[in-house]
């Protein structure tokens, strides 16, 4: 896949498929701009400086396919709509899935099983159920295709797994330190900012990169709640497939683009992918 | 928000001062609510209007309001062949896909076991697959797959692309062959979460006590043995979470299928939420309809859901 992104249109689709190839960025700047046919006075001009030897790269690739770049491409609003969304909704929903752990953890409720329960069955869910009713909602309150639809949702979407994973880890962090603080005149929120807090930050870091990547790959709810101006990577990568050919390496360009991150967090996350896969059912 | 007025006195200042100080309860419900509070509106409420709307029959595109039909969408599903044949499907590509995992998983958790140099590397690569976008993953498949360029025939050593499997068309050297696409979703589907088997596999395995090994050695027992009736069964309820987890994703199965076939050929890959998808979206717009489909999954799933962790309690004692 890495070598599909760096092949140039004929390599993609030789037969058999090239191990060693000449690497371009041809996919690259397929995937991020857009593109017009050059007229032929300006390709007869092209193939005069290309003799004389001073074409730049871009121009050399518009001599080749007989394209010019216009400017950016849909994909970069798209990425930046995936950025946005998936941050913003991570930011709130570990915000607040440290204040309902913490209290979980903590107090005594009437019903917390049931409670803690009716949030992890919230995951269970396929998103294609939830998202009909929501699509009436959202349309009914001007929420369709916004950004802010999209963090609500994804907020939502994530929170059962924040609650149940930061739960866990602040389980894990003895009372004692809360209640010695407390005896000293902390109040309950100073003793629980001051000193759970601190002690939790692993947790809530590998927290909030879970959400990034579930908020990141999901695909169900911004294909159908999504049309344009909210619209995330995924769905865009999926339907370039539509549009003037299959432009595999202009797909393999943007998949890896969007591929990169997520390697690079499971790298950091290993330790503890096994709570995040199973929203902190299984301890390690 | 309800404060009280505490008088603290703490006596290492003999100082006395007044604060306003939140108490623990008042505490409990501010953490608490907000978070009720989005799940009930965006989760329940929700759930409770399309459970309205399959008693009625609506599309979300008409400009009519719903109008009220009773059980008749659920009747009409139930006596719909096509739709039992999508949940045949379904349950065909939960038992394979499910099944080859376990085997899988279980297979590559003895392979790393054991700590060697590079594990920590190999263990990551293992496990990358399923931190990755469905959707994407499919749309690489594909070009995997495809029988002219992919490189999946290329490595099977069927370089002439008339006589190879065309995987995603279930064609094998020009003849059509029942379900081959299905089994293609099943491979990627393999591909991508085997190694979540492998990580609760590895877990349980590293929860066994070494001294029940020891004793088995003593007691000259065969390696098959030890497998059986010491690893198994340690490893066995972590298996039956890992099964049941991939059993309930395996019925929501939804962006791998749409990025690798979109359901075709025909309707060999038409799992019941893609169906679901293309009922309530795609040109159809049976909103009454779907939601009623929807219920019906969900049915099934809550059920399945059930059923295993009966067997999982009965296990345990």
């Amino acid at each position: 896949m890495i070598m599909t992104a760096f092949k140039s249109r004929a390599d993609v689709v030789s037969v058999p498929p090239k191990i060693i190839f000449e690497p371009t960025l041809e996919g690259f700047v397929y995937l991020l701009t857009e593109r017009a046919v050059v007229p032929q006075s300006q390709m007869a001009a092209l193939q005069a400086a290309a003799e004389a030897g001073e074409l730049n790269y871009f121009q050399r690739i518009a001599l080749r396919t007989g394209q010019i770049i216009t400017g950016p491409s849909d994909y970069v609003d798209r990425l930046r709509n995936s950025v946005i969304i998936a941050g913003l909704s991570t930011l709130f929903s570990v915000i607040l899935g440290v204040f309902a752990a913490y209290a979980f953890s903590r107090f005594p409720i009437p019903g917390k099983d049931d409670l803690l329960f009716f949030i992890l069955s919230t995951r269970m869910l396929p998103p294609v159920v939830v998202t009909i009713p929501l699509f009436l909602m959202y349309r009914q309150l001007k929420l369709h295709d916004t950004h802010l639809g999209m963090i609500l949702l994804y907020t939502v979407f994530n929170l059962s797994l924040a609650v149940w994973l930061l739960k866990g880890f602040m389980d894990e962090i003895p009372t004692e330190y809360e209640d010695a603080a407390m005896v000293d005149g902390y109040t309950r929120f100073q003793a629980f900012y001051k000193i759970v807090l601190p002690q939790a930050a692993t947790g809530i870091a590998a927290t909030t990169v879970f959400c990034l990547i579930f908020a990141w790959n999901e695909y169900a709810f911004a294909l159908m709640l999504t049309s344009d101006d909210a619209r995330t990577a995924p769905p865009s990568i999926a339907t370039m497939l539509g549009r003037g050919g299959i432009e595999w390496s202009a797909i393999a360009a943007g998949s890896l683009g969007f591929l990169i991150p997520v390697v690079f967090v499971t790298f950091l996350l290993r330790n503890h992918l096994l709570r995040g896969v199973t929203f902190g059912a299984v301890r390690r | 928000m309800r404060t009280t007025h505490v008088h603290v006195k703490q006596t290492s200042y003999e100082t006395r001062h007044l604060r306003w100080v939140l108490s623990d309860r008042a505490i409990v419900h501010l953490f608490i609510w907000p978070t009720l509070v989005l799940l009930i509106c965006m989760n329940v409420f929700p759930l409770f209007y399309s459970l309205y709307l399959s008693f009625t029959d609506y599309s979300a595109i008409a400009r009519q309001a719903p109008r009220w039909v009773g059980l008749q969408n659920f009747s009409d599903i139930l006596n719909d062949p096509q739709l039992w044949k999508y949940f045949a499907t379904t349950g065909k590509y939960a038992f394979f896909s499910v099944g080859l995992q376990v085997i899988v998983g279980f297979t590559l958790a003895m392979l790393v076991k054991e700590k060697f140099r590079g594990s920590g590397l190999i263990t990551t690569l293992i496990l990358l697959p399923m931190m990755l976008s469905p959707v994407v993953v499919g749309l690489f498949w594909k070009l995997i797959y495809n029988p002219t360029f992919g490189y999946f025939n290329y490595l099977l050593g069927f370089t002439d692309p008339s006589k190879g499997p065309d995987m995603l068309a279930s064609r094998f050297a020009g003849k059509p062959v029942p379900d081959l696409a299905l089994w293609a979703v099943v491979i990627v589907d393999v591909w991508m979460w085997s190694p979540f088997v492998m990580l609760l596999v590895l877990s349980g395995l590293k929860a066994i006590p070494e001294y029940l090994y020891e004793a088995a050695a003593i007691d000259r027992a065969s390696p098959w043995f030890q497998f059986w009736h010491i690893t198994l069964p340690q490893v066995l309820p972590l298996l039956l979470i890992a099964i049941l987890f991939r059993t309930i994703e395996a019925f929501k199965a939804f962006d791998l299928v749409m990025g690798l076939t979109g359901g075709g050929p025909g309707d060999q890959t038409e799992l019941i939420a893609v169906n679901l998808y293309r009922q309530a979206f795609l040109g159809q717009w049976q909103t009454g309809r779907a939601s009623a489909l929807a219920y019906i999954i969900l049915i099934v799933i809550i059920a399945i859901s059930n059923i295993y962790i009966r067997f999982l309690n009965r296990l345990r004692d």
